[in-house]
């Protein structure tokens, strides 16, 4: 439900960078979208569509999402883990002194520009 | 061929509200003023809780309060009637939370000079409001009882970013499988710094613990 939410502030960043570099067109935005961070792909692309057809600068511009997978770590017994299939209780030793390493990430990792419809160097 | 350029940026979408979140929550220092960020799900009590808490302490403490719903002004018209205190209606335009720069659109239509407390009554939802910090000095949360005690489970981000859960319509204890002690556990879980009050808003009971820690909050705001 938030994920509108959130392709506003990717537009927002993306155009800060769009301009600092003269860029006039973006063809891709890639994501890098933590399994835990509790965006759904789906969702934030089909709000990308809707949003970004609406700015010249990313008209007909691609959300490409990476998906990280979530990792957590165990205090109890030093051990990692998968944090989907186990949640918060360590498969190894049973602890719950656990915590997250990865899998909450909502970070733009990149842009791509086309050389030719931007003529930049 | 077109060649495709690549620029990196490895920003988390985050940031600039987490920034913008930051200066707001020292402008609040310097000017001595506590905001305080209520979540909930929808029908969990926030409006009766912060009637009955407003009541208590309007005659202590300087308030006013924002009410952010996604439509509408019921929630700030039935504040102001019950309790005379300042209330101004928010609108999230559709969206489903607050972030930064929203509340502090909110605060500039208040008269922060002579004010100590803000309450910011989130919009009711225990996903997207986690997600953004609104500059507010703390996070509070009220889980009511028919939500059951399994909530801190299902929705960790939102006790992992609180600092204090009320549970509220503790009347209603004996028709619901609802444990306090589990809910404390579970709670603790997600969030071992996190304090929890039991409340009853609609007879009053346990409002003062939560009256008492907010004027605590508000002194230790602007004396430390």
């Amino acid at each position: 439900m938030h994920e509108l939410g959130i392709v506003f502030y990717i537009i927002r960043d993306v155009k800060q960078v769009a301009e600092e570099n003269h860029v006039k067109h973006v063809s891709a935005v890639v994501m890098d979208i933590g399994e835990v961070s509790t965006v759904i792909p789906s969702y934030l692309t089909d709000c990308w569509r809707w949003a970004a057809d609406k700015e010249d600068l990313l008209r007909g511009c691609q959300l490409k999402v990476n998906t990280i997978a979530a990792v957590t770590h165990c205090d109890g017994c030093g051990r990692d883990y998968p944090t989907v299939q186990h949640g918060k209780t360590c498969p190894h030793c049973g602890s719950s002194q656990t915590w997250l390493l990865r899998g909450n990430e909502v970070e733009i990792k990149e842009i791509e520009v086309s050389e030719t419809l931007n003529n930049v160097s | 061929m077109d060649e495709v350029k690549i620029i990196e940026i490895k920003k988390s979408v985050f940031a600039d509200n987490e920034q913008d979140a930051a200066s707001l929550r020292k402008e609040l220092k310097d000017k001595g003023v506590y905001l305080l960020n209520l979540m909930s799900s929808p029908g969990s009590g926030k409006t009766t809780t912060l009637i009955r808490t407003l009541n208590l302490l309007k005659d202590k403490l300087r308030i006013a309060v924002m009410e952010a719903d996604i439509d509408s002004d019921v929630d700030a018209v039935k504040v102001k009637e019950a309790t005379g205190v300042d209330s101004i209606q928010l609108h999230t335009g559709g969206m489903c939370h607050l972030d930064a720069e929203m509340t502090r659109q909110g605060l500039d239509n208040l008269d922060l000079a002579r004010t100590d407390l803000v309450i910011l009554e989130n919009v009711g939802n225990l996903v997207c409001p986690a997600e953004f910090d609104t500059g507010a000095v703390r996070n509070a949360m009220i889980l009511s009882v028919p939500e059951g005690d399994d909530k801190p489970l299902k929705y960790p981000l939102m006790f992992s970013v609180c600092d204090l859960v009320l549970v509220n319509k503790t009347d209603v204890l004996p028709y619901f499988d609802f444990s306090l002690e589990r809910c404390r556990e579970n709670v603790r879980l997600r969030n071992p710094r996190a304090r929890v009050i039991p409340i009853c808003a609609k007879t009053g009971e346990g409002v003062d613990a939560f009256a008492d820690w907010l004027v605590d909050e508000v002194e230790n705001w602007k004396n430390c």
